[in-house]
């Protein structure tokens, strides 16, 4: 496998896995994640994985960037050998349409389904995360139906409520924090993405298998309300 | 404590930011001109790394209910003490019952006010950065409110003392000089995706005048200027951004992202700012503008190593002056 490294900047290097998204690419930047969070060498202060890159930061006082970029060579040269972490497999319960997923019947009508079409497909794929980035907990899932797809809002909503469920083209994902987006929104779960209290503050993690569920609203208010007692 | 009486357009608390936690799409927060927050630091004694409040424009009103050592430093938004000028880059002591305000913005847009024994407030993933988007951190996660009650760490009157007698020995301390400017030059890298910009754009960027739109935050600031494009529009997979870097959407306005940054982005990158020039930016006003300058990466990371020296080499002075005193 090729890899190649560019500087984002004065403290930043860039490993580039690939140049496209695919399982190669995505299976190295999980790998080289695992190895850069086991040696975790001194002159390391955080990095940063991508769908195909893993960005590294180093502290520029104890290290120049050659010498990060000959360190990190080593590094990929024995990435074959390093396995991959097994995914986890995580459900996501969600109610689906109403208020909580006021963009549903766009969806259904886009596609020529009905709402309940709609839920049925979006519940029977099995999904992957490909990275967490753009909000803290918000993870970017690939795997969709394109029987589902739906483009983006042509004006972003200004307040998307934390927890909601929505679809952009053929990527599903879910808003841990309230903010503003351009995401059609088909549900709500119950699930806090985002857990700054815990030592890992995301619920997911690249790599996850994750499926969607179909709870109704009696179901939704209780575990939200049990899961919001366990952090209170 | 200090008791705030009114909190002005933006005051919160903001320390070097929330590192480790970007892998989890946590941005990294913090100050917006790290080298005056941790100079403020400095000279009130405490760890370069302590929280400070970030003033930005229109200052705040504070009323301090103990005495305190206090030192404000970054852009020049004419702070006074019960009603008297104080003077900016060195140690105040500030009698009890004291009252600090701000007038006019004169030059630059952020203050950093640090306070002896520094800011009590919970640490959340190892920051004091308040997040204002996920309301985490700093005080209660948001910005200060009139009327709010901010609690600091309590010192020994021993150190206040200390500190009191250091600062009537202070002026000739060697405080590496601020930089501000209203046209400030400003260096860059050429970024990650500079060679899928067309030519013309290759050479605007370094050759013209960009100015800061009002449309600006602690996010990022829009620059208006001659427009940018990339030789052939393309999609680009989402990667990570830092502190400083351009980048350029459709519409051919580049964007610095700063400190609120996301930890991801898709748009193309035609450059990124040197660490060290990061504070020129920072203290930019909307309408004020800006002109890069080209620079490699390994010339930005031996003026970053210089600043560091700089920086402890202050640290050094004034632990040595403390000793004298203590």
């Amino acid at each position: 496998m090729e890899f190649t490294f560019s500087p984002l900047s004065e403290q930043a290097l860039v490993i580039e896995t690939g140049t496209i998204i695919n399982k190669e690419s995505e299976q190295a930047v999980r790998k080289l994640s695992s190895l850069l969070e086991k040696q975790a060498p001194d002159w390391l202060v955080e990095f940063i994985p991508a769908f195909t890159t893993v960005t590294v930061f180093y502290d520029p006082c104890q290290i120049r960037q050659a010498e990060v970029e000959q360190e990190l060579r080593l590094l990929t040269a024995h990435l074959d050998e390093v396995e991959a972490p097994t995914p986890r497999q995580i459900e996501i319960p969600v109610c689906y349409g109403g208020d909580f997923g006021p963009d549903l019947i766009f969806v259904a009508e886009h596609n020529g389904l009905t709402e309940e079409e709609v839920i049925k497909i979006h519940t029977s794929g099995v999904y992957s995360v490909h990275m967490i980035g753009f909000a803290p907990g918000f993870p970017f899932i690939g795997g969709m139906s394109e029987k589902i797809a739906a483009p983006r809002r042509k004006s972003p909503r200004l307040r998307i409520p934390e927890r909601t469920v929505g679809i952009a083209g053929m990527q599903t994902g879910v808003y841990p924090i309230e903010t503003p987006g351009g995401w059609q929104l088909i549900g709500r779960t119950p699930l806090r993405l985002f857990v700054p209290e815990q030592d890992i503050p995301s619920l997911l993690r690249a790599g996850d298998e994750i499926r969607f569920t179909q709870i109704d609203e009696a179901e939704y208010r209780e575990q939200e309300a049990k899961l919001d007692a366990e952090h209170s | 404590m200090l008791s705030i009486r009114k909190s002005g357009l933006q005051t919160a608390v903001q320390d070097l930011g929330r590192t480790g936690f970007q892998r989890y799409g946590v941005i990294a927060s913090g100050v917006m001109d790290p080298f005056a927050h941790r100079i403020a630091n400095l000279l009130a004694g405490n760890a370069e790394t302590s929280p400070t409040l970030e003033i930005a424009l229109s200052g705040p009103i504070i009323e301090f209910d103990a005495d305190h050592f206090i030192a404000i430093c970054g852009g020049d938004l004419s702070p006074s003490l019960n009603g008297e000028p104080l003077a900016m880059w060195r140690g105040h002591f500030v009698p009890k019952g004291s009252v600090l305000s701000f007038g006019e913005p004169k030059r630059g847009a952020r203050s950093y006010l640090a306070v002896a024994g520094s800011f009590d407030v919970p640490a959340v993933m190892d920051s004091h950065s308040t997040y204002l988007r996920a309301g985490i951190g700093g005080f209660q996660g948001r910005a200060l409110k009139n009327g709010d009650s901010l609690k600091t760490l309590p010192i020994s009157p021993q150190r206040l003392d200390a500190l009191k007698n250091q600062n009537a020995q202070t002026p000739d301390w060697l405080i590496p000089p601020a930089r501000y400017h209203e046209q400030p030059i400003v260096r860059m890298m050429p970024g990650r995706q500079y060679a899928l910009f067309n030519e013309a754009s290759r050479l605007r960027i370094f050759e013209e005048t960009f100015t800061v739109s009002a449309n600006s935050d602690r996010m990022g600031y829009r620059l208006e200027g001659p427009e940018l494009a990339l030789e052939k529009q393309e999609e680009l997979i989402s990667e990570a951004v830092a502190f400083g870097s351009v980048q350029v959407p459709a519409d051919g306005n580049p964007i610095v992202l700063l400190a609120d940054r996301q930890t991801t982005g898709g748009y193309p990158k035609i450059g990124q700012v040197a660490s060290v020039d990061l504070p020129l930016i920072s203290q930019l006003k909307p309408g004020e503008s800006l002109k890069f300058r080209h620079i490699s990466a390994d010339d930005a990371q031996q003026l970053y190593i210089e600043q560091e020296q700089q920086i402890r080499q202050l640290k050094i002075a004034i632990q040595m002056k403390r000793e004298e005193w203590t």
